[in-house]
């Protein structure tokens, strides 16, 4: 018995029971949506499904949804988005970060198709970009978290060690050591967007070491248990609201609105002005939503973090203004100057403070 | 780096927390494989009884009954298994893979009313006089219960296949099905009962995540712990004790890598995270001397 060959057929068997998706009628316009986690992770996956159906709420008859969800970022993606493409998808949102190269190749096979590609930097003719400023949120988070933690440790999980993580890291790190100048950041890399098991336990490592803030960047609600299993220990939802952990441990969250975006752009295929786009809004076009601050915060904590929010939507003020230094020491930004969208979109280095190596 | 902020008993602590999940589901396909049965749907009855235990649980409020619901849900799951591949003779390695595959869509339509909700409290017991022992009293003895309930499995799993009458038929129709029909052993009916208890074992497994690791419910969120429990059952040499060796240390290393990441140890974080699938497989291998049931996943009918 050839166990490891088995092993092996049973994954391929298993990326292809996810493909069967029925073809149908030309008429209609078609948009697919490839999913890297469940519909039912509570968190970035159930967000953009809940967009999927405000598309499907919007137009109706006029337009046909499929998705597929739980699809591994590399090969087996691409072969979802193929499917789709075949399938006689108009419009195809790649909803991960690494879907990107997928996309790019699978989209110069299927000129006619357009692509929307979330969080990623290549475009192409038929390929947008489109992500949010999540970094917006995340200072809020640092802000709030800075002026909470009793402890001075912040726990951080993070995804994959990608500009969009790091430049998470940096903006809550920057806002929290602003309020408290003794805080430590502790950031454990748990190298996966949605496993459950593996957050809860990274989160209780963290709390284990003294943190009393958690702030994810992975997909479930894992590590909001987690912390409530604590009790002294606050978080943050991400993605979605996470409302069932409010008011304590989650005290805010930030919330993804892509529901605009995507109405508009598959409104754009019906009438054939669709062009290739690079979007990336924040909290001031509603695209970040930054989730009701509770009880557990005190008043003038929350004042300041709705002050801070609203000063960030109103373009006042900007996560990541000088003056700053990189991790190293080297000046990076100058007092008063604003980080560019192109350093931010390739972020590879922590801010000065922060301890540890950015895994390469 | 800063070492001194890992706590060694939180640490040793967390890892039996850690591995009670791959090893109930572990010790039961343990002794489905010794009855000579290959079931790989192992992924699929832990999620199975993940979804199966959480909803109990929140209905009735009670986390027993959930896990005793997650064992019956297992074994439901796994009895189908047992009819298609021991009456109707099919292969055992494809209807195992179409196993999980049902058990992960199973589970995710049940579970569909179950998101976003908590599970009841499971609280830890705090043994008597043995759990106030300095050092070794927060290590051992301060656990909730499922994790002595799968200590007590693995024991009493091992004092089965070897000390009884039991076991020894058991491993017999595991060893050589035609020899143990011959002696007018029911092979097909040892085996249902081998392949109903590895159902409800991977069950409770599951129902070990969703209830108490996690804990609540997510769909997918066994990742691949039911393949965890089923590689450490070969590499263990299907002995009881090794399994559990296993078992533990690969939560163990599993814990150690993430508090090694949160102290900033300058280890790459990409061999931080393979660690515990390596020292498993290394120290398992070094050990092993096992060798696998004779006919395991062979199709048996009396009138060959």
């Amino acid at each position: 018995m050839k166990r490891r060959n088995l092993l092996a057929s049973g994954v391929a068997a298993a990326a292809l029971a996810t493909m069967g998706l029925p073809a149908l009628a030309q008429d209609k316009t078609k948009v697919g949506f490839v999913y890297v986690g469940p519909v039912g992770d509570g968190g970035w996956t159930y967000e953009h499904d809940q967009a999927r159906q405000a598309v499907e709420a919007e137009f109706g008859d006029a337009v046909e949804t499929v998705f597929v969800e739980s699809v591994p970022e590399g090969p087996d993606a691409e072969r979802v988005m193929t499917q789709m493409a075949l399938d006689g998808a108009d419009l195809i949102f790649t909803t991960s970060f690494g879907y990107m190269d997928p996309t790019i190749n699978v989209a110069a096979k299927f000129p006619d198709v357009k692509f929307e590609h979330a969080t990623g930097y290549k475009q192409a003719d038929n390929v947008s970009v489109y992500s949010a400023r999540f970094y917006e949120g995340r200072a809020v988070q640092g802000y709030i978290a800075g002026s909470m933690t009793k402890s001075n440790i912040i726990g951080y999980i993070g995804s994959f060690p990608i500009p969009e993580v790091i430049r998470g890291i940096n903006a809550a790190y920057i806002q929290a050591k602003k309020v408290n100048p003794d805080v430590e950041f502790k950031i454990v890399w748990a190298y996966t967007w949605f496993d459950p098991a593996k957050e809860a336990e990274a989160a209780t490592v963290l709390i284990e070491q003294g943190a009393d803030v958690i702030l994810q960047h992975t997909d479930s609600t894992a590590p909001q248990a987690a912390a409530q299993a604590a009790s002294n220990v606050i978080t943050f939802g991400q993605a979605s609201d996470m409302a069932e952990f409010a008011p304590m441990p989650r005290v805010s969250s930030i919330i993804d609105n892509w529901a605009p975006y995507y109405i508009a752009r598959t409104k754009a295929v019906m009438d054939g002005t669709w062009t290739s786009t690079s979007t990336w809004d924040g909290i001031g076009a509603g695209m970040v939503g930054i989730g009701e601050i509770s009880d557990a915060v005190p008043a003038e904590v929350k004042a300041g973090a709705e002050a801070m929010r609203d000063a960030i939507a109103a373009g006042e003020m900007h996560p990541f203004t000088g003056p700053l230094n990189k991790q190293d020491g080297s000046a990076w930004l100058a007092d008063g100057e604003t980080a560019d969208d192109g350093t931010l979109a390739g972020l590879n280095f922590y801010v000065e403070g922060i301890v540890g190596d950015i895994p390469q | 780096m800063d070492l001194s902020s890992i706590n060694p008993i939180l640490l040793l602590a967390s890892l039996m927390v850690a591995a009670t999940p791959i090893l109930l589901a572990a010790i039961g396909e343990l002794v489905v494989e010794r009855a000579g049965v290959l079931n790989l749907g192992v992924e699929g009855m832990m999620i199975t009884g993940a979804v199966c235990g959480f909803a109990f649980a929140t209905i009735t409020g009670s986390p027993w009954l959930g896990f005793v619901a997650a064992a019956l849900g297992g074994a439901a799951l796994s009895l189908l298994f047992g009819v298609l591949t021991q009456y109707l003779l099919t292969n055992q390695v494809a209807t195992g893979l179409a196993l999980t595959l049902f058990g992960l869509g199973l589970s995710a339509l049940i579970g569909q009313g179950y998101i976003g909700i908590k599970a009841p409290a499971f609280p830890d017991i705090h043994v008597p006089l043995l759990g106030d022992i300095p050092v070794i009293g927060p290590i051992i003895f301060q656990h909730d219960p499922m994790v002595y309930i799968g200590l007590a499995l693995v024991a009493g799993t091992y004092w089965f296949l070897h000390k009884t009458r039991g076991g020894l038929i058991l491993r017999a129709v595991g060893e050589n099905h035609d020899a143990a029909h011959a002696l007018g052993y029911k092979v097909i009916k040892v085996r249902l009962l081998a392949i109903m208890f590895g159902g409800a074992c991977a069950g409770l497994g599951g129902a070990y995540l969703s209830l108490v690791r996690v804990p609540q419910w997510t769909e997918g969120m066994t990742a691949g712990a039911g393949w965890i429990a089923l590689a450490i059952v070969v590499f263990a040499g299907w002995k009881p004790w090794r399994l559990l060796l296993g078992a533990y240390l690969f939560g163990g290393v599993t814990v150690l890598q993430l508090n090694l990441q949160a102290a900033g140890v300058a280890v790459p974080v990409e061999y931080l995270s393979m660690s515990p699938y390596l020292a498993t497989i290394v120290v398992l291998v070094i050990m092993s001397s096992g060798r696998a049931p004779g006919s395991l996943g062979r199709i048996f009918h009396a009138s060959r």
